[in-house]
């Protein structure tokens, strides 16, 4: 009797093992459905109204009522805005990377001060940053424009940037940083000439990962780029962005309108699958030109 | 000539450090005050409403008519409780379970082919997420609103709940990964050479000691999901109500601030109102993702 009840415990052991492994399988499988039913509804939605005219012409007369044009505008627009605000942005975060991993190399509680205000910032939703920025635009007197949307998005992207370039710094051994401080280097030369060089494809998936975030925004840029029919060609105009030009498509209630809202969304869909397969590419493409 | 090309090389080595030090400390105080900054630019637009009404009539009052400068938020508050919540408890069994796995029973190739898949994820944008949940959620939500006898257009809280879901799984998951990784190997052999099985070892020896971490990763998923703005209002049907059901139509914070941006300007309490809207996220997120470090630091701390 007793070993009856032993042998039962053993195969409720393992069966309680099997049915949470299944359960595990079932919620990963769940993931990688949830990514395919993503990419393939936008695919099969928004690939037959997907046509070269419409990537390479801006709105004519009448486009919102399903007449003839296309949304390079928008393209265009997206990729002026995201390029600006991560260029800024790279001016403010290589340098704070930089910073906190060498300069405050020591001082444990300052980077880990900084770390956690850059999480802060980072856990920030991008329509408070949308508000925020408005808010300051209207107060300095400017209208909406290209260089509004820039602002808001760099500071929105600014924490992301530094968080992924620290990590990248934070890999690198100690030792290389002692050995050019023993060699006589000053700070800033051992940041960008030794550092740097070092982490470059490190660096450059950040850059791309900021670029994504920033060009897949829509909330911090509703109020303060705008949205126009023209291509900008100057800081000081409205611009259109693609998620923008989806959200605001989507909204019409006229199907033809609506149809070319999921070709914008494969549009930007593609965009950001780009940037995250050469993203993806650098890291291990320059990884074998480091020193370990 | 030689004695006095060496200083000039020397300061200019030693101008070239001191003004990119320089630089880097700018860098360091601006990133230091920006969520002051942030704080007090919300504040003062917001000041203006707290000049009329108390905190609490704002927030327990349920009338929302801006133009006769009535302002109760929760409608909206309690729109975005709902959406949050359901959507982490959607993604919580997900992301624990998925982490486990990844992390404990995954073959390799089982590994290399979620990396991508999560990085994806989190790098498809919201609006993406919104037009997704309007192609297959909505419809979907309708119908399992029919199966229940309830007539909805299928723009619900659900609905929003499931593509926000969706959103922060990536999200919570990545954090949950690293907390499992970061148990030491020593651990699970000790249990294991005790004779439990690699299950049990999984269930009473590594959960416990991540325990920490999983609470707060879910902390951070929800204030990442309270926060998300575009892809929630394109599904949840911006219906000023307090909401009663999960397939009635709600209206979140985020949502209330994007729709009415464009004709607040005209009157200052409707601007300050939402000006409060957006202070409102920016403390509730604050508070969570503080919460959630200090909870991770300190647990830190203690082991």
């Amino acid at each position: 009797m007793k070993r009856k009840f032993k042998i039962n415990r053993q195969v409720l052991r393992k069966s309680e093992e099997i049915f949470y492994r299944v359960l595990m399988i079932l919620s990963t499988s769940i993931i990688i459905i949830a990514l395919l039913a993503i990419i393939i509804s936008i695919l099969v939605k928004g690939i037959p109204s997907l046509s070269w005219s419409m990537i390479s012409q801006t709105p004519k007369g009448g486009y919102y009522f399903g007449k003839e044009g296309g949304i390079l505008n928008a393209i265009i627009g997206s990729l002026y805005l995201s390029f600006g605000a991560t260029m800024l942005a790279l001016v403010f975060s290589l340098p704070l990377a930089l910073y906190m991993n060498i300069h405050k190399m020591k001082q444990k509680n300052v980077v880990n001060v900084i770390r956690f205000f850059l999480d802060l910032l980072w856990g920030i939703p991008s329509i408070v940053y949308g508000a925020f920025g408005f808010t300051i635009m209207v107060y300095f007197g400017l209208r909406t424009s290209l260089l509004a949307g820039i602002i808001t998005v760099t500071l929105f992207i600014i924490p992301i940037m530094v968080r992924s370039m620290d990590e990248v710094l934070k890999t690198v051994p100690k030792g290389l940083l002692e050995s050019a401080f023993s060699l006589g280097s000053t700070r800033s030369e051992t940041a960008f000439r030794v550092m740097l060089r070092q982490c470059i494809p490190g660096m450059i998936t950040a850059i791309l990962l900021a670029f994504g975030r920033a060009i897949g925004d829509a909330a911090a840029v509703l109020f303060t780029a705008g949205y126009t029919d023209y291509i900008p060609n100057s800081l000081s105009q409205p611009t259109a962005t693609l998620p923008l030009s989806v959200f605001f498509q989507l909204s019409s209630p006229i199907p033809e309108v609506q149809s070319r809202a999921y070709a914008s969304a494969v549009v930007l869909t593609a965009i950001v699958l780009i940037i995250s397969i050469a993203s993806r590419g650098f890291s291990s493409r320059y990884q074998k030109n480091r020193i370990k | 000539m030689k004695s006095l090309l060496v200083p000039s090389f020397k300061i200019r080595r030693n101008l070239r450090d001191k003004s990119s030090s320089f630089w880097m400390k700018c860098c360091y105080y601006l990133v230091l005050s920006m969520p002051f900054i942030l704080l007090t630019g919300l504040l003062i637009k917001s000041s203006l409403l707290f000049g009329e009404k108390t905190f609490s009539e704002l927030i327990f009052s349920s009338e929302w008519k801006p133009l006769s400068g009535k302002f109760g938020f929760l409608p909206f508050i309690l729109s975005s409780l709902w959406i949050t919540f359901i959507s982490i408890a959607i993604a919580a069994p997900v992301c624990l379970l998925t982490a486990i796995y990844l992390t404990q029973y995954a073959k390799r190739f089982v590994l290399k082919v979620m990396h991508p898949v999560i990085d994806i994820l989190a790098g498809i944008p919201s609006v993406i997420y919104g037009v997704w949940g309007i192609i297959i959620i909505v419809p979907f939500v309708s119908k399992v609103a029919s199966w229940f006898n309830i007539h909805s257009s299928g723009y619900s809280i659900l609905a929003g709940s499931v593509v926000l879901s969706v959103m922060v799984i990536p999200f919570v998951l990545n954090i949950l990964i690293e907390v499992y990784r970061s148990i030491p190997i020593e651990l699970s052999e000790a249990s294991l050479s005790l004779g439990a099985t690699k299950w049990e070892t999984i269930k009473k020896v590594l959960t416990r000691k991540a325990f920490p971490g999983i609470i707060s990763s879910f902390g951070l998923g929800i204030s990442r999901a309270f926060g998300e703005t575009i892809a929630v209002l394109m599904v949840v049907g911006n219906v000023v109500q307090i909401p009663k059901g999960i397939f009635q139509a709600g209206y979140p914070l985020p949502a209330l601030i994007a729709n009415n941006y464009g004709e607040m300007l005209s009157i200052p309490m409707y601007d300050s109102a939402l000006m409060l809207a957006a202070l409102i996220l920016f403390i509730v997120v604050t508070f969570f993702n503080l919460g959630s470090r200090y909870l991770i630091m300190h647990y830190e701390k203690k082991v």
